[in-house]
């Protein structure tokens, strides 16, 4: 797939002149390759990232419901939630081959790495934004310890954890386009393929990685208006 | 726990807190008749708050037992206890995801009401407490601080309960809208007739407020308890006495109204004035004006009698 | 299931890429050093560039805006992407992988920068001010050492995430340890792990390190003061 070395390219058949040229931008380009290249490319990286984020949201929302309970894991946990964080996503993609080869396993098991230590400290810190005298008067009004928390504590840590599962969901989509340094998967690889070319085919670098901001934009966003949505309390600027 | 109000009985109760020497509470005695309006004060630190939550069992008692209508508290679940104890703390603990209605509404909810009875219950306490209709969509943030504390207080009515709690609940209040708060607090007390445990470090909002008054003093001992007018007469010990002031004359006199005390026959001379007024404003103006007496008028401005400075001295003595 | 999982497991693996550490430790202190190097740089780009300009609007509560879109697009900009975009502007080599690290880390240094400045107590600014102290004085005697914290957290964060990117800077002859983990050819599966192994190392030491450096330089009280839940929970 070395399309960007001019003037021959064998499996492309007719490359127009601005691919030839290797012009910035080459519409024609991403037109003729959204069906083979880039199309699966996003479709596999929203594949990645969803269950990533899917498996990373429960087992991080299990653990922060259990430093919750336990106040003594609390910063255990954290610390090493902080440490995993600082792992390089090329180096635990290549640590882990060795014990689950190179597959989309090895894959997954980062990217939920990733999103399990983005998003357990901001739930850990939502469960404990109901203040003391709001938790207080509850008990003193008789709801049981169970109450407490499906009541009180959840609904008031949702927007904290809506915070923590927009990064979440943006660093996964970023550290999934390494992922494909690993296997043929994901907006990466296109990256990864004009990249192993002396002279980078651009167009491909840009498409591919503008559908990756494009993404990460959308799914930000689309966060941002479902916790409008599902924090009716906080509307009008006023803190919880 | 039903009826319109419970009586409680603090029979021998004291509470240690792990890692403390001295006791936060030590052996308190006290019954509270039903219907009763009683007021823990004291110096902070002298175990009022503790007091209060070892009724609803907030705080673990260490000895000793509470009683409520001859039931001690540690025969009931905590939750069943406390979903029969309405509590009303300075802090409110509004739920701020929660709208007011939805604030006010939390025991009966709980309790399994049906909603119709739920809202009919939570636009009749809104109008108790002095708050509109419209109030009931809004969040806890949407209001000031008086008007939570108004649903903090609806909240804690919300399931009729026999029995009021209330820690400081207007401590963090400007001194207007806590005047017009304890005034409503005591109208409340009358309509209802639930027995309330106040708990304030002010001593004149004790005295306004209590039928009676319990005074802890350091290391939650009891100092005294006794109903306010009692109290300012014959303070039990020095403590008592320096709490409630050197001016404790001055404040009995402010308990009672003209209209409500033996008057001097009618005599002639003087200024008139209204028999609403309190014997201590009365003695305010014979000191001002330097009157040697003053004539006291009915509701009709007709004169029913003479107070002189001498006479409300004697009254003091009674 | 976890057999499965692990039908491909070499342990063996591990062994090498610590017997390939132990034989090469000179080569790979140079690649480290190279790493470290490309991220100092770019680190010290972003901070001399957005460092100030985060305090600036701080100072002046402007610009919330532009601070806060610049740490949400870049959060959402690909350290892959900028990489690969920037080597096709600039060519391939230390200068591009500079730019694009640098660019990375100017979205939390910019943030944290101007909140920790716009949050300053604005009574304590206040105060300053009608004490007579002039602007510079309120930003470099007041507002810094109060901002300090978060400032620190910020730089933190942003090293952090330079030294981690930087061996994908080695697809774009960045150097560094990354060369060894991107060319499996060369070195085998144990170089690869070996280099990734050092890699870990080098951002946990870099993000200990800076904490370490925090808690010691923090002022007295400042930012030392941790949240704890008033529990009353005696009875369940
Ligand atoms: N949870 C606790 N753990 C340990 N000691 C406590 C606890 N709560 C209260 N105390 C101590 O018990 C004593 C009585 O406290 P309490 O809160 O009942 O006083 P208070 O009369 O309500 O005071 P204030 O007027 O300041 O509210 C104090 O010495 C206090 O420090
Ligand atoms: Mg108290």
């Amino acid at each position: 797939m070395s399309h960007a070395s001019p003037p021959v390219i064998p499996h492309f058949g007719t490359a127009s002149d601005c691919v030839l040229a290797n012009r910035p931008f080459c519409s024609d380009w991403v037109r003729a390759h959204w069906q083979d290249t880039l199309g699966p490319a996003l479709v596999q990286h929203v594949e990645l990232t969803a269950i990533a984020v899917a498996i990373g949201f429960i087992l991080a929302g299990g653990l922060a419901l259990f430093a919750h309970r336990i106040r003594r894991a609390e910063q255990p946990i954290g610390v090493v939630a902080t440490l995993v964080y600082t792992i390089p996503s090329l180096a635990l993609f290549q640590i882990l081959v060795p014990f689950t080869g190179i597959t989309t396993t090895t894959v997954e098991i980062a990217l939920v790495g990733y999103s399990l230590v983005v998003l357990y400290p901001n739930m850990a810190a939502g469960l404990n934004h109901a203040p003391a005298d709001v938790v207080e008067a509850a008990r003193g009004m008789g709801l049981t310890e169970r109450q407490i928390l499906l009541r009180i504590e959840l609904p008031l840590a949702v927007p904290a954890v809506l915070s923590g599962l927009r990064l979440a969901v943006v660093s996964t989509i970023s550290i999934a386009t390494i992922a494909a340094f690993l296997m043929p998967r994901g907006l990466g690889y296109p990256i990864f393929v004009a990249l192993r070319d002396p002279a980078p085919f651009k167009t491909e670098i840009y498409a591919a990685g503008g559908l990756a901001v494009a993404l990460a934009l959308v799914c930000d966003t689309a966060l941002v208006v479902a916790s409008r949505a599902l924090v009716p309390w906080t509307r009008k600027g006023l803190a919880a | 726990m039903t009826g319109t109000a419970a009586e409680i009985v603090f029979d021998n109760v004291s509470k240690r807190y792990p890692g403390r020497s001295s006791p936060a509470l030590d052996g308190l005695s006290l019954t509270i008749p039903a219907g009763t309006f009683c007021v823990l004060v004291g110096p902070s630190g002298g175990g009022k708050t503790t007091a209060l939550k070892l009724i609803n069992r907030l705080i673990s008692l260490d000895e000793g037992d509470i009683r409520i209508d001859g039931t001690s508290i540690l025969d009931l679940s905590p939750v069943a206890l406390r979903r029969g104890i309405g509590y009303v703390i300075q802090q409110i603990g509004l739920f701020p995801h929660h709208t007011v209605g939805e604030n006010i509404g939390t025991v009966p909810k709980l309790l399994g009401w049906p909603a119709a009875r739920i809202r009919e219950r939570t636009e009749e306490l809104l109008t108790i407490v002095g708050l509109d209709r419209a109030d009931a969509t809004r969040y806890p943030q949407e209001l000031s601080g008086g008007q939570r504390q108004r649903v903090g207080l609806a909240r804690a009515l919300a399931a009729d309960p026999p029995l009021l709690l209330m820690d400081e609940p207007f401590g963090a209040l400007d001194p207007i809208t806590r005047a017009r708060q304890q005034d409503e607090i005591r109208r409340l007390h009358r309509e209802v007739g639930k027995t309330i445990v106040f708990v304030t470090h002010d001593i004149d909002e004790a005295i306004q407020l209590g039928d009676r008054i319990a005074i802890l003093g350091e290391g939650g001992r009891l100092a005294q308890y006794d109903t306010p007018d009692a109290i300012l007469a014959d303070p039990a010990d020095p403590f008592v006495a320096a709490f409630i002031g050197e001016d404790r004359a001055l404040r009995r006199l402010a308990l009672r109204r003209l209209g409500d005390v033996p008057l001097l026959p009618f005599a002639g001379g003087g200024p008139s004035v209204g028999s609403a007024l309190t014997v201590r404003n009365a003695v305010s103006l014979l000191l001002e004006g330097g009157f040697d007496r003053l004539t006291v008028t009915g509701d009709a401005g007709t004169p029913i009698g003479t107070i002189t400075l001498a006479h409300a001295t004697s009254l003091l003595q009674s | 299931m976890i057999a499965v999982l692990f039908d491909q497991f070499q342990p063996g693996t591990f062994i090498d890429a610590l017997r390939f550490i132990g034989d090469n430790p000179g080569f790979l202190g140079q690649k480290a050093l190279e790493q470290i190097e490309l991220a100092g740089a770019a680190l010290l780009i972003a901070l001399v560039v957005a460092g100030p300009l985060g305090v600036i609007l701080g100072h002046f509560h402007r610009g919330a805006g532009l601070a806060i879109g610049t740490s949400i697009v870049g959060r959402a900009l690909p350290s892959l992407v900028l990489i690969a975009v920037f080597l096709t502007v600039l060519g391939i080599g230390f200068v591009n992988n500079m730019v694009a690290l640098a660019v990375l880390a100017t979205g939390p240094v910019l943030t944290n920068a101007y909140s920790a400045v716009d949050g300053v107590d604005r009574g304590v600014v206040e105060a300053a001010r009608g004490m007579g102290l002039s602007r510079w004085q309120i930003i470099t005697r007041v507002e810094l050492p109060l901002a300090a914290p978060l400032l620190f957290a910020g730089i933190r964060i942003a090293a952090v995430t330079v030294v981690a990117t930087a061996p994908i800077a080695a697809v774009a002859g960045g150097g560094g340890l990354g060369d060894v983990i991107v060319n499996q050819a060369s070195y085998r599966l144990s170089g690869v792990v070996g280099a990734s192994l050092c890699v870990m190392a080098l951002s946990a030491g870099v993000w200990i390190a800076l904490s370490s450096l925090e808690k010691v330089s923090a002022p007295g009280g400042v930012g030392s003061v941790r949240v704890r839940r008033n529990h009353h929970k005696e009875l369940k």
